[in-house]
């Protein structure tokens, strides 16, 4: 019992960061599903959602802004998609790749000239902020209320692939990009809805981590974009539950190696701190690596039929 | 439609590159400060001496950054000439912007070398400034450290000279303090690579005893510090001292909110800043007590004026954060600029050498007290630091008192 006492503050940190992983994993798979392509621009998407509510809240009562923000990232996933990915949709992957390399520093260059490279303080939206106590471990309502959320927006999902013509479309692509457009699959329909879908939980995914960490930078979209893809690598490519499983595994021992040392040293097993938070971040590359050296597909990723 | 795609894209990246361009020159609407209006219009004839202004404007520690070039700024407005061997001659403010980066230091300081600065100020963060010195050092370019306290500094090359306290002395301070306040443990909090805020804490945990100590450091980009919180809880620590960053402060002062520290977070210099207010502002059960080079009311004439600059000028009031309380790092940036100044004047010419072989002899009165150099010594003397508490109720910094170290 103790030590459940003392591992939870860390198990609700890890599960509430996990979850905001996983909203932007699920973004990364998708496209990665669907166009072969790794969407390097991903994580700065997450981040201008960010910018964007800063500053439409200045002006707009919240619940104008957080539909207006989720719509203008949609607007921009789309955009990216439609001016920096589509006219090179037969060019070799690697110029798509390079394309989107770009797209992320235009991004960022751009928040760093509006922002003038300062923190800007993300707006309280009111009742995720509320604390609250959860075996008497304090946190924020967001910690709870994201695994439910992700939960269920990742349901849905499902849901709209297996189950709606959209989706069946989506799939359809994602198997045979050429065939799929010769049975008349409208194909640039569906990959504008994909960055749609992609761009919207990364709107969602940007509410929740920065009521939790509220500090908007131009760079901060880059350690969760980076992790988010690690996790959908981890989860698989390509595979939706495979990336939302990753990611949670990914923060919750994030978390819970920060708290190692305190953990260990309070049960005697190890007499004097080792260091072992700084290894976090390592933490979750070495696992990258030992994932692509012993299981290269990823946790449920397709057999690799893949003629990359 | 492909070939309009294609130059709308090409106008694009030329608009993201001149932005990049405007923001590493000078600060963000820098043709509106009175610093750069004053540069394009050569007052006296074209004698001009430019002196470089070394800080970050971007990263980490961009906003302190920006704080420290608005003292140097305002000075440049109150003396915008200096008399050179019996010419006068206008003084360029000449910017580069490190980025808060170790890496983009060096760079940015050639750029300073190579625009035929006289002199440079800065900067704000240890780490740029450590990573820079051996530049400015082989070039033989004077360099005033403006609030880099890390005792490294000035010991990389011969040519860094520094006028605020460093942090031997602030970390003493800070342990004093500690006791004072009762405290037998102390969670300690750095970020992994950053040379402010490592040394700092081992200078803290030097003066404090290893032995109630426990430290920990975050990498670069963390910024869910949530379990560095439980962490200092579950260590039954009464003291946390995380002497980092502003933009890193604000989250952890909200995560210390949120967790319901219960304990006091103690910090250097870099915490007494207005984003710092901002935070913890509403949020009654964070105590954050913080030293510091100058506490606002010091000087009441120059605070008076000081703000009303501030205020004069939108662009002056955002690089301040929005408001016109006056950081300690401004100050210091005006103390630093008169400096610059009277080497300038003592060595009579506008030439490198010259300046740096008259910088050791300066002994100017500051707003933020006596800057003078003792025998051989490349750090000001100075031994008293400012402790700073912050009210959370009205949103202003108390002053607890000052305190040196026998």
């Amino acid at each position: 019992m103790e030590l459940f006492d003392k591992l939870l503050p860390y198990l609700l940190s890890g599960i509430s960061v996990g979850g905001q992983y996983a909203l932007i994993a699920v973004g990364y798979t998708m496209v990665y599903g669907i166009l072969r392509l790794i969407n390097f621009a991903h994580g700065d998407v997450f981040m201008v959602a960010g910018l964007m509510m800063v500053y439409v809240s200045t002006w707009a009562p919240l619940y104008v802004a957080i539909p207006l923000v989720i719509l203008l990232t949609v607007l921009l996933g789309f955009v990216i998609e439609r001016v920096a990915y589509k006219p090179l949709r037969r060019a070799p992957r690697m110029s798509v790749m390079i394309s989107a390399i770009g797209v992320s520093y235009l991004l960022q260059n751009l928040a760093l000239y509006v922002t003038g490279g300062l923190n800007k303080n993300y707006p309280t939206i009111p009742w995720i902020s509320d604390t609250v106590s959860v075996f008497g471990a304090t946190t924020k309502m967001v910690t709870l209320v994201t695994p439910v959320l992700t939960f269920l927006l990742v349901v849905l999902l499902v849901q709209l692939i297996n189950h709606t013509k959209i989706g069946m479309a989506m799939r359809a692509v994602a198997r045979d990009f050429e065939t799929s457009s010769l049975m008349g699959i409208k194909i640039n329909n569906v990959i504008s809805i994909t960055f749609i879908i992609g761009s919207f939980l990364a709107a969602i995914g940007s509410m929740l981590f920065f009521t939790n960490y509220p500090g908007v930078t131009p760079t901060v979209g880059a350690m969760p974009g980076l992790k988010a893809f690690v996790a959908a690598v981890f989860g698989g490519i390509g595979s939706i539950p495979g990336a939302v499983i990753g990611a949670f595994i990914i923060g919750i021992c994030e978390n819970i190696i920060k708290g190692l040392d305190t953990l260990l040293t309070t049960f005697g097993v190890i007499q004097q701190p080792l260091g072992l938070s700084t290894f976090a971040d390592a933490f979750t590359f070495v696992l990258l690596i030992v994932i692509l050296v012993f299981k290269p597909t990823g946790l449920f990723g397709e057999k690799a039929t893949d003629k990359v | 439609m492909k070939k309009i795609l294609a130059l709308l894209l090409a106008l694009c990246m030329v608009f993201a590159l001149a932005a990049c361009g405007n923001s590493s020159d000078e600060p963000a609407g820098g043709s509106e400060d009175p610093g750069a209006a004053e540069s394009e219009a050569p007052a006296s004839g074209d004698n001009v001496i430019k002196i470089g202004v070394f800080e970050p404007q971007s990263g980490d520690n961009g906003a302190g950054g920006k704080q420290e070039i608005l003292g140097m700024q305002y000075a440049n407005s109150l003396t915008p000439t200096v008399e050179v061997g019996g010419v006068e001659y206008t003084v360029q403010l000449v910017y580069a912007d490190n980025q808060s980066s170790n890496d983009k230091a060096v760079s940015a300081a050639q750029e300073l070398i190579t625009q035929g600065v006289s002199v440079v100020l800065g900067s704000y963060g240890s780490g740029v400034s450590v990573s820079a010195a051996t530049a400015f050092g082989d070039a033989g370019m004077p360099a005033i450290g403006v609030t880099c306290t890390n005792p490294q500094v000035t010991q990389v090359s011969d040519t860094y000279y520094r006028i605020c306290f460093i942090d031997p002395f602030q970390g003493t301070v800070l342990a004093n303090y500690a006791r004072e306040l009762g405290a037998t443990k102390a969670y300690c909090l750095a970020k992994q690579g950053d040379d402010y805020s490592v040394g700092l804490v081992n200078y803290f945990v030097e003066a404090f005893g290893a032995e109630n100590c426990i430290q920990e450091v975050f990498q670069e980009g963390t910024s869910d510090y949530s379990s560095y919180v439980t962490n200092a809880k579950a260590n039954g620590c009464d003291i946390f001292f995380a002497p980092v960053s502003t933009e890193a402060a604000a989250l952890i002062i909200d995560q210390a909110a949120t967790q319901d520290l219960g304990m006091t977070i103690l910090a250097g210099d870099t915490w007494d800043s207005n984003v710092i207010i901002a935070a913890a502002q509403g949020k009654d059960n964070v105590d954050i007590y913080v030293t510091t080079f100058y506490q606002e009311g010091g000087n009441a004439e120059f605070d008076a004026a000081f703000k009303e600059w501030i205020n004069s000028d939108s662009v002056n009031l955002e690089n301040n954060g929005g408001n016109d309380m006056i950081a300690a790092v401004s100050v210091l940036g005006y103390d630093a600029y008169y400096v610059a100044l009277e080497a300038i004047k003592a060595a009579g010419s506008t030439d490198p050498a010259a300046v740096l072989e008259a910088l050791p002899g300066v002994n100017y009165q500051g707003i933020t007290g006596n800057i003078s150099f003792a025998e051989g010594a490349k750090d000001a003397t100075r031994d008293v630091a400012f402790i700073k508490y912050c009210n959370t109720e009205t949103g202003v910094w108390d002053l607890i008192g000052e305190q040196g170290v026998e």
